[in-house]
């Protein structure tokens, strides 16, 4: 990938692509395992975000990289910033009236990405990164950074611009590079004039099709192809036996969480595997943390088995049979305890239950276990389980504790194949058994694999439904970009 | 843990001792205190008898429970730094009801620590404020509670009632056991069952290795850590009862010098204070450990200043050995 003088280029990329770890490869947050970063030609290693700087390279990454119990004067002074370089870059961002002394927990989100970035200009830079810097900005905002970029262009300055929102990328990027699963897939170049490598910029994006662009985010169609036909060797008789007769075990109705969720509605049939998918930061971790009580949404109602329900932490969920599988296992374990702990914490949430362990309690582990084949050679402390285990154990708990309906949240992000396979499995055998399930994943290929239903989310809405049995990547992505199908 | 498989043992072959010593803590432990025994013995034979042996359980036996109450919090990342006030008060009030009769004054000795144990409960638990904190301010609060009501509504007695003072200091079997031995036996083996055998000791464990995740499988977190203060506040009260009967009169300074060493007793026994780790087995050993050195010291006679020198020394090197023990495994 290479980046010019004078142009504003899109890094593309479905979840998980990598373009934000090269972010950090370049702003020399991570050092690269291989291959060189040039910058004006000339090879550089970078060991330091300090290095990075010193070439011209300024970041704004994704979460504000600012310290929140100090003043953004104070912040200012701690990245070593001239207070008088960094006061026109707010003024330009219509912030002028913004208390310099004001807590940086106190401000707004939107603000801190505003601070963020006219702290990373006013290093006055040769390559901007700017890492997914609309999603939390309001329109106008946008406008005053494409304005920026514009400008930033025409001062044979150069950006990097991470986005999902690819009507931005065709109105101000020049060209776009696409990754996925960390390798560079293509790169769009409209207008491509090979002399064109220095200041002059050659056209923009703006006659690339958005679905192209699509497209090359997904990859092969052979992949799915392939998948595909395992579908039908996992459950054969898939496609059509959900019946609609099953009772509705789970129904939310207009549900809302500020403006991160609005709006959701659904209802969750027993015996079915409800998918969801969304891009990054949709609103699909808000949704969770709501369904699953850990949150009380600001509107909205929830009904278990047709009753309304108002739940004041997951205690009240868990009580009503609903549970979550989070997606950071960190949220699931007890990493310094043995997997039996692991497993049992579920079967002492009611006080009656705390003077006593069950008898079974043993059988129910070793059932679990076998049923997940959990490999239990490193059972003594959960840390030490390779990630695919420690998958099996969060989801473990549930078997052993019982449910009625299972919110799985990304259930298998960064786990081996095998696992993979087994988790799919898995999931059907719990439905076929009775259960509820919702699954949201950042894996499109799952959702024809598992999934009966699938809903799209895009900013904090769903946008649309899918037969998953008929749901493509293609067809997923485009809605989750927010973008109508292709007739 | 004991069924580790041989290759790995043999594999630990050349760290050897230490390998072995971090495979069984409680080995280690108990090693460490026949060594203290020893060398106490050699420091002045006449402790090598029936009577060193019960003048050393007779101190360690009110801060074994002490440090019972530590390890339950440790257990879950907290702490009691009122614990030895409620002590202090729960004896206080047990002398002063002492003349209606031992089972009423025990009995409101031991509503101290129900009260001060809940309240420090509902402060940890519902408002979130840091253990420390907490329980660093109900201490200063209860002394200075029971300063003043020393003056009014406490006045009168401050002697133990005879059957108090036979629980703390008194011994049979021919003055060989004591019975405050006998009570910490007791609450070790109702502690040791319910940290192992009883959910709400696996949700102890649980809460201090990872609170949120406890609390997304369906647990109340706080209703745990509530009922681990109280249970903490009711150990405090009889440590201080049985306290407060060995030295027959109480003051407002009866239990103050054994909070580090409560705190040390359930470090040194392996309980980790960032919560999670631990066990009671460990605490006991911990406080007959702590106890035998506080012979030991007596007995060379080197004065005040340098016992605390000394004894602080060797509870930093346990810990630090401890914790660089467990690490490496």
């Amino acid at each position: 990938m290479a980046v010019r003088r004078g142009e504003v280029h899109a890094l593309l990329g479905a979840n998980g692509a990598g373009k934000s770890t090269l972010v950090k490869i370049l702003a020399g947050v991570h050092p690269a395992d291989h291959g060189v970063v040039h910058v004006e030609g000339r090879p550089i290693s970078f060991h330091d975000p300090v290095d990075a700087m010193n070439v011209g390279i300024s970041t704004v990454f994704q979460d504000p990289a600012l310290i929140p119990d100090l003043t953004v004067r104070q912040n200012l002074q701690l990245s070593d910033i001239d207070e008088a370089a960094f006061t026109p870059w707010l003024t330009w961002f219509e912030l002028e009236d913004l208390d310099l002394d004001a807590l940086v927990r106190d401000l707004p989100l939107e603000t801190l990405r505003m601070v963020d970035l006219a702290r990373a200009l006013a290093r006055d830079p040769q390559v901007l990164l700017l890492d997914e810097i609309t999603a939390a900005l309001t329109a106008d905002q946008a406008e005053r950074v494409f304005a920026l970029l514009t400008e930033w262009r025409e001062k044979g300055r150069a950006a990097v611009l991470i986005t999902h929102r690819l009507a931005e990328v065709r109105r101000i990027c020049d060209r776009a590079t696409i990754l996925r699963d960390g390798r560079n897939v293509a790169l769009f170049e409209p207008n491509a004039s090979p002399d064109a490598t220095n200041g002059a910029a050659t056209g923009t994006m703006f006659d690339v099709d958005e679905h192209d662009l699509v497209e090359a985010m997904l990859g092969a169609e052979v992949t799915e192809l392939e998948e595909k036909d395992e579908s039908e060797a996992l459950s054969p008789n898939q496609p059509g036996s959900r019946s609609a007769s099953d009772e509705v075990a789970f129904a939310v109705r207009g549900l809302t969480s500020g403006d991160v969720v609005r709006d959701v509605s659904f209802e969750l049939r027993r015996r079915e595997i409800l998918g969801l998918v969304a891009l990054e930061g949709q609103g699909q971790e808000r949704l969770f943390s709501l369904l699953s009580g850990d949150r009380s949404p600001s509107d909205g109602e929830i009904f278990v088995g047709g009753r309304q329900r108002r739940w004041r932490a997951p205690y009240d969920a868990v009580g009503d049979g609903v549970v979550l599988i989070p997606g950071d296992r960190l949220l699931a374990l007890l990493p310094n305890l043995p997997v039996r702990q692991n497993l049992v914490v579920p079967l002492f949430s009611r006080i009656r239950q705390w003077l006593g362990i069950p008898a079974d309690e043993r059988q129910r582990v070793r059932n679990a276990i076998d049923r997940l084949s959990i490999d239990t050679r490193a059972a003594s402390q959960v840390r030490r389980l390779s990630g695919g285990n420690q998958q099996k154990v969060a989801i473990g708990r549930w078997l052993v504790a019982g449910f009625r309906t299972l919110l799985c949240f990304d259930p298998t992000r960064g786990i081996d194949v095998q696992t993979k396979r087994e988790t799919y499995a898995l999931l059907r055998e719990l439905a076929a058994s009775g259960a509820a399930i919702l699954l949201y994943t950042s894996e499109l290929a799952e959702i024809p694999l598992v999934c009966d239903r699938v809903l799209i989310m895009h900013d904090g809405r769903f946008v649309e439904e899918q037969d998953a049995a008929r749901a493509t990547e293609s067809s997923l992505l485009t809605a989750a970009h927010g973008l109508e199908a292709l007739a | 843990m004991s069924q580790a498989p041989l290759p790995a043992q043999a594999a630990a072959e050349p760290a050897g001792l230490a390998a072995r010593a971090a495979d069984h803590p409680t080995l280690a432990l108990t090693g460490i205190l026949a060594v203290l025994v020893l060398v106490t013995g050699f420091v002045e034979p006449n402790y090598l008898s029936v009577s060193g042996a019960r003048n050393t359980l007779l101190q360690a036996a009110p801060l074994g429970i002490l440090a019972g109450a530590q390890t339950i919090l440790m257990l879950t990342g907290g702490i009691d730094l009122s614990v030895t006030m409620i002590a202090t008060g729960s004896a206080y009030v047990a002398a002063n009801q002492s003349p209606e009769g031992a089972a009423i004054a025990i009995l409101l000795g031991i509503l101290v620590g129900l009260v001060v144990g809940s309240a420090n409960g509902v402060g940890v638990a519902v408002f979130r404020v840091n253990p420390l904190i907490m329980t660093l301010a109900m201490s200063g609060i209860l002394l200075g509670l029971f300063t003043a009501w020393a003056q009014t509504i406490l006045q009168g007695s401050t002697q133990m009632g005879p059957f108090i003072k036979l629980l703390g200091g008194g011994s049979f079997v021919g003055n060989r056991v004591p019975y405050s031995v006998v009570v910490w036996a007791l609450i070790a083996c109702g502690l040791i069952w319910l940290l192992r055998r009883t959910g709400w000791g696996r949700l102890l464990y649980a809460i201090g290795d990872n609170e949120v995740a406890v609390r997304l499988a369906g647990v109340r977190v706080w209703q745990v850590r509530i009922t681990a203060y109280i249970v903490a506040g009711v150990l405090g009260s009889i440590s201080g009862i049985l306290l407060g009967g060995r030295t027959g009169a109480v003051d407002l300074q009866l239990a103050n010098a054994f909070l580090l060493p409560s705190v040390a007793a359930a470090v040194i026994g392996g309980t980790s204070i960032f919560g999670g780790v631990g066990g009671y087995t460990g605490t006991i050993l911990g406080a007959l450990i702590l106890s035998v050195l506080n012979s030991m010291l007596t007995f060379l006679n080197v004065g005040q200043a340098i016992q605390q020198v000394v004894y602080g020394g060797i509870v930093l090197a346990l810990a630090w050995g401890y914790a660089g023990l467990t690490r490496r495994a």
